[in-house]
């Protein structure tokens, strides 16, 4: 482990406890040890809607059905979008027209559709989630270059194999990176969807009823555990795309 | 008939943005069967694009090419070529980049495997099975691409230098695995090349190119027994004739190339 690594951290943690120490005032920062306390005590009740470990949970089993929903589209459209020019010219102007509106723009809609609850959160998610997934996974498919699939046809392959044996495999990795973007703006939506009224667990909401009682201490503690978790979602899907796709590394001239 | 390939006034004209190019100019020969016939030309002058026509990767502007009597209207696996690019699939091993043809035209895993290290041991790529194509030097991927154009079993092998990226020794050897293969399998090969000494090795007749737009300058019977001695007398006279012809035409599109970044 690099030492310079961690000094920042670590003057960033002193600094806060000074400032704290000095500002006396709890409500505006609290000192290191008390969120502290609060992040090593996961399974302890919390101002009464849960312990921090269940709410943490909530959010994360939200964020993956999105993520699965939005993946479960977004990749066989993209592969479809990328490959048939046809599909393109249908989809392509309403995605464009789509893609640029932030997924929070979607509540007001969002709301009067599926009413407060799951599945408004869970569309907020699959928004924020399917555009970069199909985005790359059209960019994956129409970045295998021709000759790849000038090859299979010189050696017989059909219209099926070179989807399933040229295409797929050649579109896997930017297929991953849209899958791992696609999971980081997943995550930072749930938190969003959580803080709307009408939600009752999960980090976003803990985070908004906590500040609400002025407990800067849990408020801290939740934004610590979203950053760590974001971090270690990027981070293990970033593993799989460098530990498979070695052969990355060979470019096609 | 004994003519498996039959080109008959052929033109491709490309047309990008601005500008027109014709490649091929009324391009009229034919290929008997089992013929080696080499195509030698200045850079640019269409002989790519000719083998991607045979391929029916491209279709003609003009003109139609026929295969045993038939047109042909698109890629198939009866015509293998081997590209003049790299053209291995970077997420597949050796083994299953040689075998990708056969696996697609449903051959059993067993059967195809045995195949393809058979011809994976004939390219000399034996050992480097399990390698992935970014793990190997230019000229082995060359070589197996090679290796998976012939386990296909095509009847018309097209080949676009095929040779180019390779040192001299593996180059010599290749060029007698080929022959090798090409005489026992009964194959017609149709092969491009710069070099007029390997297209006189290798071939029955060579066929001249002018530069572009590509038309047949000259056919050249090469009426040599094999195996052919580079250095005996009668080699290094074709040879000497075919560079003259050459010659003017390298010339040509040298010149050509120099007035379009001139001007
Ligand atoms: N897809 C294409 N679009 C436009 N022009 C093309 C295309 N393919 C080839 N050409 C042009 O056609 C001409 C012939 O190209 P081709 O690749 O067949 O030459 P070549 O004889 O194989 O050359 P080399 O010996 O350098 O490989 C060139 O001028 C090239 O720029
Ligand atoms: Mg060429």
């Amino acid at each position: 482990m690099n030492f310079r690594k961690i000094v920042m951290p670590l003057f960033g943690l002193a600094l806060w406890e000074l400032l704290a120490i000095w500002l006396n005032n709890p409500v505006v920062l609290p000192p290191v040890e008390e969120v502290i306390k609060v992040l090593i005590n996961p399974n302890l009740s919390i101002l009464g809607t849960g312990t921090l470990l269940e709410n943490t949970l909530v959010s994360i089993k939200r964020v993956l059905s999105g993520f699965i929903l939005a993946g479960a589209v977004g990749v066989p459209l993209g592969i479809l979008m990328g490959y048939y020019p046809v599909i393109m010219d249908l989809f392509d102007i309403v995605i464009e027209l789509l893609r640029p509106i932030p997924p929070l723009a979607w509540v007001p809609l969002a709301l009067a559709w599926f009413g407060i609850g799951e599945t408004s959160m869970l569309f907020i998610i699959f928004i924020g989630a399917f555009f970069p997934i199909l985005l790359n996974t059209i960019a994956g498919v129409k970045g295998v270059p021709k000759i790849l699939i000038e090859v299979a046809q010189t050696l017989g392959a059909k219209e099926m194999d070179i989807l399933l044996k040229v295409i797929i495999p050649g579109s896997l990795p930017s297929i991953l990176t849209g899958l791992r973007i696609g999971a980081g703006i997943a995550w930072m939506c749930v938190v969003a969807a959580e803080m709307l009224p009408g939600s009752s667990a999960g980090l976003g909401y803990l985070i908004m009823y906590a500040y609400s009682l002025s407990r800067m201490d849990v408020v801290i503690a939740c934004m610590i555990i979203i950053g760590i978790i974001g971090l270690l979602l990027d981070r293990g899907l970033r593993y799989i795309e460098d530990r498979c796709f070695k052969w990355k590394r060979y470019l096609i001239r | 008939m004994d003519n498996i390939l039959e080109i008959r006034n052929v033109s491709k004209k490309f047309v990008s943005k601005n500008k027109e190019i014709l490649a091929l100019d009324n391009v009229t020969f034919d290929v008997k069967y089992n013929e080696f016939l080499s195509i030698v030309g200045p850079s640019g002058c269409g002989k790519s694009t000719l083998l991607r026509l045979i391929a029916g990767l491209e279709k003609p502007t003009s003109g139609e090419i026929l295969m045993e009597g038939r047109r042909i209207e698109g890629p198939g696996a009866e015509r293998g070529m081997v590209f003049q690019q790299y053209s291995l699939y970077p997420w597949r091993n050796v083994l299953n980049n040689v075998a990708f043809g056969l696996e697609v035209r449903g051959i059993p895993k067993r059967e195809r495997y045995e195949i393809a290290r058979r011809f994976i041991k004939m390219t000399g790529l034996e050992g480097f099975e399990e390698a992935y194509p970014y793990e190997l030097s230019g000229g082995m991927q060359q070589r197996v691409a090679i290796a998976r154009t012939l386990a296909n079993d095509p009847k018309v092998v097209l080949m676009d230098e095929p040779f180019a990226a390779l040192d001299v020794q593996t180059r010599t050897i290749l060029q007698h695995e080929l022959l090798k293969i090409w005489e026992k399998e009964k194959k017609t090969v149709v092969f491009v090349t710069h070099s007029v000494e390997e297209a006189i090795y290798l071939s029955d007749r060579v066929i001249v190119m002018t530069a572009r737009p590509g038309r047949i300058k000259d056919i050249i019977p090469i009426d040599l027994p094999r195996p052919r001695k580079r250095d005996s007398l009668e080699f290094l006279e074709y040879k000497r004739r075919i560079v003259n012809i050459l010659k003017d035409e390298v010339l040509k599109s040298y010149n050509m190339y120099k007035c379009s970044t001139m001007g």
